[in-house]
């Protein structure tokens, strides 16, 4: 019973830990290659606006990372101090790309300290800009590398179990696991998709406030087109990771698409809810499509959750995240293409306030969308942590003192939450764009 | 050499690294509050915020690289210490957030508020106190294992006058070396009357800093004799340590060639850390797990000593970069630029 207690404790904190620190983790890999983008852009066509954007999104950049340093110091730490026998199972075998990580953001913080402070310090601006480039390879290895040993997590290989113990382990092999490709590819595509629509619904909601300056409709212009690069890249991704999951975690994908029978020319359910177990009732079904998905064969067959024992098929609900996520990333897709479109076309509705609005829905959705899709990832491998070889029961600490520690860290997550939104709107705030101009121009810069 | 020695020589280094450069940073942190709280911050919170700002995330990875670390090279380490410091590590990781928070809202987002330099400042000295207990529990006799399942004795942790000798050593070494730090960057500054009080201030704490020292090695003596011998045997380097530890107080005291002096505090803190660590060895964890049951494969060794290698590679000329830019640089150090 005790046990039990732990296991349950300990989920709920990971889950906590990770829900809070993937917010600043995914903001933290996108972001700097917009700033990156945006500085380039205002050094190739002498636009101070662009530069001024690189600086005002570097201010409110280093306050995310410096808060994600610290959630990500706490679920690096957490993970040996709940999961010691998981931990002690990878690090036999996947600590390679864990070690690799930590190489990768020394390299970005370094460099963003240098970034930060010599904004003024080089005559040719484009030297200032180069330090950006380690930055953002840091930040977007430090994805890879993790979402690396996620992958292993979720499709183990490299090593041979013989009577409880690893033999013949090979890092690489571990590494570069069939999970790996979609995996890692989807991470960095909807981190730098949620970053962009982030800074664009920044962008939407000053123009609401009643700001009109042409700032703003850069911003947006130059967020939304990024944003629509990457929704479009992740939906791709997507459809490989279908695939990906039809050959190698059937159970995962029977349960997103609650998919009970092995059938052929299977139909896609889409939204709908479970009554009574395993009754599906307001759904829509695409014909085929499951089976397009899975294999790209609208007749090929896709094996269902009847192929599997009870306790070990993921919990059904998996299917609300997966279409939570699918959803928002069509939505965000259209508004970013929408905008585009329009503005080229010199529409008006692209200035219409209910549009901007649907663009300021976009930063927050987008998140939500990371979120479920990190629960569906997480939650879809359930029974496993280390899937087909460690059930989540048997890793957990036996500690007692879980409970308590989950009051300390909800405690301490508020605090850094309330913190980080009161910081950011007051920085903003009060030194909004058309006074920050003003004052550069009478400096004579 | 074998794996096992070249991985627990460089995990040892990169932990040397971390208290060095966190002390520094814990003591800045302290001396600063401290001088908030009674009215002298004019005097040294210049100094302190413009060494601090730039390279506060460095000293965490230290850390991070540390766990990681013994982690891919140890991964028994994860299920002993992992099970057992439940507790006091997380208590540690709420302390740091609460210093890395400082740095984001205060520093980056400009909110001036003395209730956070005081956290900032105090949790700095917790943290020490809270991260040193690993090394008292690896001095065995703490952890207790009951049907497969290790439990930390929190009573007789408490209880024990090693867990209160080590904690206090951890808390005197903090400000003597951060002390020693910042009086050679604020002579650097040329700013007088900051070199002066910090002068003073590691004058103060050297004393403490190795009479506990001393202390804790007499502690072993009747905790764990076994490690208490091996020390004994490495009797020179404790006194090479003390030498330089001689050396460094005299040149602060005749306030001649701060930077050497500095160095040569490196240099005693370095020869202890390595000599303590020589005499722990083989074990990890006393009495449960020694180096050799606790390593990783060879091929995972191989794979991390390579990765680090190049690792390396990658870090060093940046490490180079951002100290000659902040740390070297006279303009910036004297704060003529920003």
């Amino acid at each position: 019973m005790e046990s039990e207690q732990a296991v349950f404790y300990s989920r709920l904190l990971t889950e906590l830990t990770l829900s809070f620190h993937i917010i600043y983790a995914t903001i933290g890999v996108g972001i700097p290659f917009l700033i990156f983008l945006a500085q380039w852009l205002g050094i190739k066509k002498q636009d101070e606006h662009y530069i001024l954007l690189a600086r005002r999104w570097t201010r409110g950049f280093v306050i995310t990372v410096a808060v994600g340093v610290v959630t990500g110091t706490a679920i690096g730490l957490q993970l040996n101090l709940l999961w010691p026998t998981f931990m002690e199972l990878a690090g036999h075998v996947i600590a390679l790309p864990l070690f690799m990580e930590t190489f990768a953001f020394f390299f970005e913080a370094i460099f963003l300290g240098i970034y930060l402070y010599t904004w003024d310090r080089f005559r040719d601006q484009r030297k200032h800009m180069l330090l950006l480039v380690p930055v953002a390879i840091g930040a977007s290895f430090s994805a890879v590398f993790i979402t690396m040993v996620n992958a292993f997590m979720n499709a183990p290989q490299g090593f041979e179990l013989a009577n409880g113990e690893l033999i013949n382990v090979e890092p690489l092999v571990a590494m570069f696991n069939p999970a790996m490709p979609t995996k890692v590819s989807h991470v960095v595509a909807t981190a730098y998709m949620t970053s962009a629509f982030v800074l664009a619904a920044i962008g939407a909601f000053r123009l609401l406030r009643g700001s009109n300056h042409i700032y703003h409709k850069k911003a947006l212009l130059l967020t939304l087109k990024v944003g629509l690069v990457f929704s479009i890249a992740s939906a791709i991704i997507g459809d490989f990771a279908g695939k990906y999951l039809a050959e190698y975690q059937p159970e995962k994908l029977a349960a997103m698409e609650w998919h009970f029978e092995t059938e052929e020319q299977a139909s896609l359910t889409l939204l709908g809810f479970l009554a009574n177990g395993e009754e599906i009732k307001f759904s829509i079904e695409v014909p085929y499509a499951l089976s397009i998905l899975a294999h790209g064969d609208p007749n090929a067959e896709v094996i269902g959750l009847d192929q599997f024992a009870e306790d070990e098929i993921p919990p059904l609900y998996i299917h609300y995240l997966f279409n939570i996520m699918v959803i928002i990333g069509m939505i965000t897709m259209i508004i970013a293409l929408f905008y585009i479109v329009g503005n080229a076309l010199n529409r008006t509705f692209v200035k219409n306030r209910f549009f901007l609005w649907l663009i300021v829905s976009s930063g927050p959705l987008s998140m939500i969308a990371i979120e479920a899709g990190w629960w569906l990832a997480e939650v879809g491998r359930q029974p496993w942590v280390l899937r087909g070889i460690l059930r989540t029961e048997n890793a957990a600490t036996t500690s007692n003192h879980v409970d308590f520690m989950l009051l300390f860290f909800i405690g301490l997550y508020l605090v850094l939450g309330l913190a980080s939104v009161i910081v950011l709107t007051r920085m903003f705030k009060n030194n909004p764009v058309e006074r920050e101009l003003l004052d550069q121009q009478r400096n004579g810069r | 050499m074998s794996y096992e020695i070249i991985g627990i020589v460089v995990l040892w280094l990169f932990l040397f690294g971390y208290i060095i450069v966190a002390s520094i940073d814990f003591g800045a942190g302290f001396f600063h509050a401290y001088s908030v709280l009674t009215n002298k911050h004019h005097i040294i919170s210049k100094i302190v915020q413009r060494y601090l700002s730039p390279v506060w995330e460095v000293t965490n990875v230290f850390l991070v690289f540390f766990f990681v670390g013994i982690v891919g090279f140890f991964p028994s380490t994860a299920y002993y210490y992992g099970t057992v410091l439940l507790v006091p590590a997380s208590l540690s990781l709420i302390l740091l957030a609460i210093r890395g928070s400082y740095y984001a809202f205060t520093t980056y987002g400009k909110l001036r508020s003395k209730f956070w330099t005081y956290l900032y400042g105090f949790s700095g000295l917790f943290i020490p106190a809270s991260l040193s207990i690993v090394l008292t529990i690896s001095e065995g006799g703490f952890v207790e294992e009951d049907n497969n399942e290790l439990s930390l004795q929190y009573a007789t942790l408490f209880a024990s006058p090693l867990t209160w000798s080590i904690v206090i050593l951890s808390l005197t070494s903090v400000l003597y070396i951060s002390a020693v730090f910042l009086t050679w960057y604020a002579n650097k500054a040329k700013d007088q009357p900051a070199t002066d009080l910090l002068r003073k201030y590691a004058l103060i704490w050297a004393g403490p800093a190795i009479i506990t020292a001393t202390g804790i090695i007499i502690e072993l003596r009747t905790h764990n004799p076994v490690h208490f011998q091996r020390m004994l045997d490495l009797w020179w380097m404790f006194a090479i340590s003390g030498i330089l530890f001689i050396t460094t107080v005299y040149l602060i005291w005749q306030k001649r060639s701060y930077g050497l002096a500095f160095f040569l505090l490196t240099g005693q803190f370095f020869i202890a850390f390595y000599a303590y660590g020589i005499s722990h060895y083989p074990y990890l964890l006393y009495p449960y797990l020694t180096i050799d049951e606790g390593f990783t494969s060879e091929g995972m060794a191989i794979a991390l000593i390579i990765a680090f290698i190049a690792g390396f590679c990658l870090l060093i000329p940046s490490l180079w970069l951002l100290l000659r830019l902040f740390l070297f640089n006279k303009d910036y150090v004297e704060g003529k630029i920003k």
